[in-house]
């Protein structure tokens, strides 16, 4: 396993009381696969890998549980030791390129920046590689491209900009976080394309967050439902897919609408929304929303252990 | 049959953007170029395509958020196109528009109850009693509870804003709803409700859509009709469900083939996927002859110099294109 993630928990305090955003989070993520981990807001899909990442910096945060990179515990581990680890060995990538873009420098500044915070290599040396970067990414005109600004690239370009940054030191595992949700669909293709390619050539293990559930189809491996801070389904693609098992991931299958087929006259929707951390049922977090619930909701159900699992009562026997 | 509640004919919006005294100088945006089309009463338009494309320019145009810069715009058959403001404003409670984002377009210092009544103050004269009983009446008619009409904007799920915002653009009973990425903004989970809640709307009270969205399978699930445009123009039109299932221009087929759908197929199984080369063009700039022809696959040396017209292509369609994809039929 590249990264190991046991009982999770990030809790944050708030003038209105303590905020459990993470609540006990166990996955695994094998080398060179691609995990989806897909939820709504709040439901701490992003929280929970930037725990990982080591970038929660609010001091009103508490993180709790254990996070092992390669057999190595993070949680804990200094600041320095820390940055490393990230850039080198993982990378991440953002919904707004922005983020991690600087607006004064050029895109080939910043890559050779970049490669040289890692590695001992001259600026002429980590000039070449970054035109090399940007040609596997599918920039048309890699050597124009190290010289332009981030303000006259499109947001398609500047997050292929800032994925060949995240590939610059041949990462082990890449965290990417709605990478796609601002871009146009036939710019997201191209993107889904480019992360599928980069674990095929260079063996990387990827995260992928994201709130839709057809991203997660066409690209991962394995695939994790989240809910208000809990993993309530877990299992591969085709399985999770083909199966779903708890009441929260098929009624958000059915909510979204065929694109092809016949058109329901009514969407089946789910009813509320998304419940407030601060306000969390007793039971199953789900349980209010859920079509099939009963008396044991009352009580909180556990994920059980195993690589296909949902959180739920009505859920009797899974095979493993 | 009736005559159509909208015709758009030629319609084209241009920006100027820049300064003059910039290094580039002032240069003007074709944000919408010679756009013609048709709404009937009690229908859905879907307007579909990708940012820029000048789908959100189109829509506030129609409703005169925006002064046309040409073509003509008639609604219910008289020409507002070229109507002054104060000329307009008798035919505004019969047009109304939503936004994507409902906490930019409700004033947080405002309880949400007195933000439905606004249109119903300024358009109508209706008693205090008559508005707070047609407040209530909206509150009901859109999901929310008579117990909320109190509260502020930020009080509410963004579900619920939306529904605030629906309430408040059916105040007035309009005609025409355009409404611009209503659930863009929205979870998966609750899109699906205001989608319901819209289709609802529109059987009981007769309402006529401008459904603007860049979601095919949200934009197929409520529209009749749909348009698709790209760089400013429309590029084919037709019937929701046979566009979709058999789009006539590259683009199309492109755009459709491009969105991620849940399956159970292992990776060799998978849909056929077009990709398109390069990103959209600048609408500063925009190519010669056929705007798309710069990513199409199947562009050929007339589709480079001549601009192809938006065309009959078997029942209900329009395509623009020399050498659409699909037999007519």
């Amino acid at each position: 396993m590249i990264l190991s993630v046991r009982d999770l928990t990030v809790t944050f305090r708030t003038e209105e009381g303590p905020v459990r955003a993470i609540d006990g989070v166990s996955f695994d993520v094998a080398e060179g696969e691609i995990l989806g981990v897909v939820g709504e807001s709040g439901s701490g899909k992003t929280v929970s890998l930037l725990a990982v990442m080591g970038l929660i910096t609010d001091p009103n945060a508490t993180i709790g549980g254990s996070i092992r990179y390669r057999g190595k515990e993070l949680v804990g581990l200094p600041a320095r030791a820390l940055r490393k680890l990230r850039g080198a060995e993982i990378a991440m990538i953002f919904q707004d390129p922005m983020t991690a873009l600087t607006p004064v420098y050029t895109i080939g500044w910043q890559i050779a920046e970049q490669i040289r915070a890692h590695q001992k290599i001259s600026a002429r040396a980590a000039m070449d590689r970054a035109e090399e970067l940007l040609a596997e990414v599918n920039f048309p005109n890699p050597r124009e491209a190290l010289s332009r600004y981030p303000h006259q690239l499109s947001g398609g370009m500047r997050q292929r900009a800032v994925i060949a940054m995240a590939l610059s030191c041949n990462p082990a595992l890449l965290v990417a976080d709605e990478p796609t949700t601002a871009l146009d669909v036939t710019v997201q293709a191209g993107i889904l394309d480019l992360v599928r390619r980069l674990r095929d050539r260079h063996g990387s293990a990827v995260v992928f967050i994201t709130h839709d559930m057809g991203v997660v189809s066409e690209l991962a491996d394995r695939v994790m439902v989240m809910y208000a801070g809990r993993i309530v389904e877990k299992g591969a693609r085709s399985e999770l897919f083909g199966d779903p098992l708890h009441p929260y991931t098929r009624a958000l299958m059915g909510s979204i609408p065929p694109l092809t087929g016949t058109r329901p006259r009514r969407l089946p929707a789910i009813p509320g929304s998304p419940p407030s951390l601060l306000r969390l049922p007793q039971g199953c977090s789900f349980a209010p929303r859920c079509p099939v619930r009963f008396e044991a909701c009352e009580a909180r159900p556990a994920l059980p252990a195993g690589a296909r699992a949902a959180a739920c009562f009505r859920v009797e026997e899974v095979q493993p | 049959m009736n005559k159509p509640l909208l015709e758009v004919r030629g319609l084209s919006k241009r920006f100027a953007i820049g300064s003059r005294f910039s290094s580039e100088g002032r240069r003007i945006v074709h944000a919408v170029d010679n756009v013609s089309l048709t709404v009937e009463r009690g229908e859905t338009l879907g307007l579909v395509g990708e940012s820029g494309c000048g789908k959100s320019t189109l829509g506030r145009s129609i409703v005169r958020l925006y002064d046309l810069t040409g073509g003509q715009l008639l609604f219910d058959g008289q020409d507002i196109g070229t109507r002054s403001l104060k000329a307009l404003r008798p035919l505004r409670p019969r047009m109304q528009m939503v936004f994507q984002d409902p906490s930019a377009s409700l004033n947080p210092r405002r309880r949400v109850g007195d933000l439905v009544a606004e249109p119903l103050r300024l358009h109508t004269r209706m008693s205090r009693a008559e508005i707070r009983a047609r407040v209530a009446e909206l509150f009901k008619l859109v999901g929310l509870l008579p117990d909320q009409i109190e509260r502020y904007p930020h009080e509410f799920s963004g579900g619920q804003r939306q529904r605030v915002g629906i309430a408040r653009a059916i105040a007035l009973n309009p005609d025409l709803v355009v409404l611009d990425e209503p659930v863009s903004a929205l979870d998966v989970s609750v899109q699906a409700q205001i989608v319901n809640l819209l289709a609802d709307l529109q059987e009981k009270l007769g309402l006529t859509y401008i459904f603007i969205a860049h979601d095919l399978s949200v934009v197929r699930q409520v529209s009749s009709r749909i348009a698709v445009m790209y760089l400013g123009s429309i590029v084919e039109e037709g019937p929701a469900e046979a566009l979709m299932a058999a789009p006539a221009h590259p683009y199309s087929q492109a755009l459709i083939s491009a969105v991620p759908v849940v399956t159970t197929d292992t990776g060799g199984t998978r849909r056929q996927r077009i990709l398109l080369a390069g990103d959209v063009p600048s609408p500063l700039a925009p190519p010669s002859g056929c705007r798309f022809h710069p990513r199409c696959p199947v562009a050929q040396d007339r589709c480079r110099t001549e601009r192809p017209e938006l065309r009959p292509h078997g029942p209900g369609r329009r395509v623009a294109c020399h050498f659409p994809v699909t037999e007519p039929g």
